[in-house]
């Protein structure tokens, strides 16, 4: 089974050579730290930076430079800053090559949810639905069950929807999932889960074809 | 040059009245009006409908006008940073609009460009297409989302010249572009302004002719929101 750490470093490998490259809160930025350094990749961040680098050195902080999830952070060699409006031009004009986000259900349609739980949690949806509306290349990364161990890769959601059918690649503590029209399509298991686990966990519909291979990270 | 200087913060937030609709920029803490936020806090202006992409948190930003409950609706894309709000939402103290982030610049940018309205694909099949009207454009499905209309535009830059042309800084420009021109009436505020001829024409970000009052803010706190750092190598 894969902690955080391991889902982003999963899923760092799916990045590649020349991507523009959006990153959600939590999962998804930690992807950063393990992206091969051989390729040349730049990431979006919504509230207006493209070219983001590591957070700066202690003391080195700029309260006008910051990230989507208003850390201190750094730029690189070749960013630029634009305000929100081209921000979200990149991302709804399909400039962006990759979209890489949380999600609190996915269902076998592809539709997901990540933004309000009725009358309990109610954050915003902030970039997501413009992100999920318009990425051709979506990756959810989250864990496969909730706190209370209930699958979190369903039929259909039961929380008010992000996006529509729009969810491509899931990848879990558990496993690696593409999302088909028939269902959801078992890619690879993480190291010393089982097809049995994975199946125990998915309340979806699992779509399992000859070995599934154990993920390499 | 058509001079848009006021004296100062006081100057600038004449007309400002209860019940009115205000747009203020920034992103989280980055980017926002300080000085204008804190001047509506002395004048205790209530009923108001805040467009801005968050609220600030408990004790800084539009946080400070939610505690006071000066504001009856907040129009926003992300409010997971504040406790108050969520409180006061959850309650329903407090009309909430939330909107996709890019929908909700679009809607600022429509105000300002003269649209009444456009389409993004954005909340399709979600919560927020509800009562809207949607079509299909090349076989994908859109919403249509219509401008603000706003009293007052609150925006932070960096440099301004008299002549109310501006130029930001890093992430801190966001929605603040995007709101001048928006509103009736659009209030910058800079941490310096200069006069006319000091800034290269090629730099502007923002022309005067969105800016009807400029102003230099007194004191920028200009908080960090998530201060993370990491840690040198020998």
């Amino acid at each position: 089974m894969l902690d955080k750490t391991g889902i982003a470093k999963r899923i760092a490998k799916e990045v590649k050579d020349g991507y523009y490259v959006n990153l959600g809160i939590g999962i998804p930025t930690l992807v950063a730290n393990y992206v091969r350094n051989d390729i040349e990749v730049e990431f979006q961040s919504e509230n207006g930076v493209l070219g983001m680098g590591p957070f700066p050195f202690e003391g080195e902080e700029d309260a006008d430079i910051i990230n989507a999830g208003k850390q201190t952070i750094t730029t690189l060699p070749g960013a630029s800053f634009f305000d929100s409006s081209m921000s979200f031009s990149m991302i709804r004009g399909k400039h962006v090559d990759l979209t890489i986000l949380g999600a609190m259900e996915v269902s076998e349609e592809g539709d997901i949810a990540n933004w309000k739980i009725p009358g309990k949690m109610v954050k915003g949806m902030g970039g997501a639905m413009d992100l999920v509306a318009s990425a051709e290349n979506i990756i959810v990364a989250m864990m496969h069950t909730n706190r209370e161990g209930e699958s979190k890769l369903l039929k259909k959601c039961s929380l008010p929807l992000t996006g529509v059918g729009c969810v491509k690649k899931i990848v879990t503590n558990l496993a690696v999932l593409e999302v088909t029209k028939d269902g959801f399509k078992l890619l690879e298991r993480a190291p010393g889960v089982s097809v049995e686990d994975i199946q125990k966990a998915t309340e979806g519909k699992l779509i399992i074809e000859g070995d599934i291979p154990e993920m390499k990270l | 040059m058509i001079n848009k200087k006021v004296a100062n913060v006081t100057e600038a937030m004449q007309g400002v009245k209860d019940n009115m609709t205000l747009m203020l920029g920034g992103f989280g803490l980055c980017g926002i009006p300080e000085n204008a936020i804190n001047a509506l806090v002395q004048m205790n202006v209530k009923g108001l409908t805040c467009i801005s992409n968050n609220a600030g948190v408990d004790d800084f930003g539009l946080g400070l006008l939610l505690h006071k409950r000066q504001i009856k609706k907040m129009i926003s894309s992300y409010v997971g940073e504040n406790d108050e709000f969520e409180r006061q939402m959850l309650s329903g103290e407090l009309d909430v609009e939330l909107v996709p982030q890019g929908t909700l610049v679009e809607r600022c940018k429509a105000a300002q460009s003269g649209f009444p309205a456009f389409y993004t694909p954005a909340g399709f099949g979600t919560e927020v297409a509800e009562g809207k009207e949607t079509r299909e454009f090349n076989g994908k499905m859109y919403v249509m989302e219509k401008a603000f209309e706003a009293d007052f535009a609150f925006v932070k830059a960096w440099k301004g010249d008299v002549a109310g042309n501006l130029i930001f800084k890093g992430t801190a420009r966001n929605f603040n572009p995007a709101m001048c021109g928006a509103a009736k009436i659009t209030v910058a505020e800079v941490e310096e302004l200069v006069p006319v001829g000091t800034l290269d024409p090629n730099h502007i970000h923002i022309p005067g002719i969105f800016i009807q009052r400029i102003f230099q803010g007194e004191v920028y706190e200009k908080r960090i929101e998530q201060r993370t750092v990491r840690q040198r190598s020998n």
